[in-house]
């Protein structure tokens, strides 16, 4: 089993597609921390989703300055569709084609399943990872790691 | 696991005896289903209890899901400084299909409150920010969604039926 990539490893490079004729790289974003959570799926049943919660939780992103990145294997219009419909304010990328490519890189592919992990990574300015965590696939981990290594970053 | 960050004070909203056992800690939103299927439950579950339990409630509006959770908190914020923040609590729930300014404002009068000294809270946000430190006490000990339960500071991280919150309270006892 491939293990999640540690707090000082380079994040890997990626170039993944954002909406149809968009995509988006990681080292365009270089200069400002990102939060990258990957997610198993669009669409879970509950209107307290992790995706709708980091929605929720945006405007503390920001005050460091941060940009948050949703991750998953599903396609460019089913993330339009769920953004639209859990009105989220940033952007989903879509892991679909080679299927989970970017999760294999990070470590956070769960063969079987055919889905990524719920893994968390905040990845400095300079783009080195410095907290990844990787939480119990049925549980939603919430924002309180994500808070806290954003605060931990050097100023 | 999650445990809650920011301790039980005087500030909170708080039923039942200071002495008791057990601490039940919701932060939930006024307008989201699943606290409102919650809110008959918490009250089975107090009951079930009696003193051995003490129940807080904290704001945790999810704005951009729900339009009316924000001043639905706030108005319960305002029922609070004129002692009145369970009934407002309760009422809210109770009305919570039907959500909107005037329903709540129609609510406070109900209870006795002054309909005209709310809307003028409402507008001038002037409970937003205790709304808004129950929010960011949520996020800081793991909230991850609503309702969020934490029973003696850990976060309850399994369903809220009777029958599972019963059997969680109970390892405490």
């Amino acid at each position: 089993m491939s293990q999640i990539l540690a707090p000082g490893t380079k994040a890997p490079e990626f170039t993944l597609p954002v909406t149809a004729d968009q995509k988006l790289s990681l080292s365009e974003l270089k200069g400002q921390p990102i939060v990258l959570a990957f997610y198993p799926a669009d669409w879970s049943p509950v209107c307290g989703d992790q995706m709708a919660f980091y929605n929720e939780i945006l405007p503390e992103f920001q005050k460091h300055k941060a940009e948050l990145l949703g991750i998953s294997v599903d396609g460019v219009w089913c993330h339009a569709a769920f953004a639209e419909a859990r009105h989220l304010h940033f952007p989903l990328l879509a892991d679909f084609e080679p299927k989970g490519a970017i999760s294999k890189k990070y470590g956070v592919y769960r063969e079987n399943d055919g889905i990524c992990e719920r893994a968390l990574f905040v990845i400095d300015k300079n783009g080195t990872i410095t907290w990844s965590y990787c939480s119990p696939i049925a549980v939603n981990p919430g924002a309180d790691g994500i808070l806290q290594a954003l605060e931990d970053l050097p100023k | 696991m999650a445990e809650l960050k920011v301790p039980v004070t005087a500030k909170d909203h708080i039923q039942g005896d200071g002495s008791a056992a057990i601490t039940l800690v919701e932060y939930g939103d006024y307008e989201c289903p699943h606290c409102g299927a919650a809110y008959p439950i918490v009250k089975r579950v107090q009951e079930h209890f009696g003193n051995q339990l003490r129940f807080v409630f904290r704001n945790f509006p999810l704005v951009q899901a729900h339009p009316h959770a924000q001043m639905a908190a706030e108005s319960a914020e305002f029922a609070a400084a004129h002692e009145k923040f369970w009934e407002m609590h309760d009422a809210i729930f109770e009305h919570q299909r039907r959500l909107s300014a005037d329903v709540l404002i129609e609510l406070a009068v109900g209870l006795g409150l002054q309909g005209p000294a709310l809307a003028k809270a409402l507008k001038s946000e002037q409970y937003a920010e205790k709304v808004r430190t129950d929010f960011m006490s949520g996020v800081r000990s793991g909230v991850n969604g609503t309702p969020t339960f934490f029973i003696n500071n850990h976060r309850h991280d399994a369903p809220f039926d009777f029958e599972d919150l019963v059997a969680a309270i109970q390892q405490y006892q």
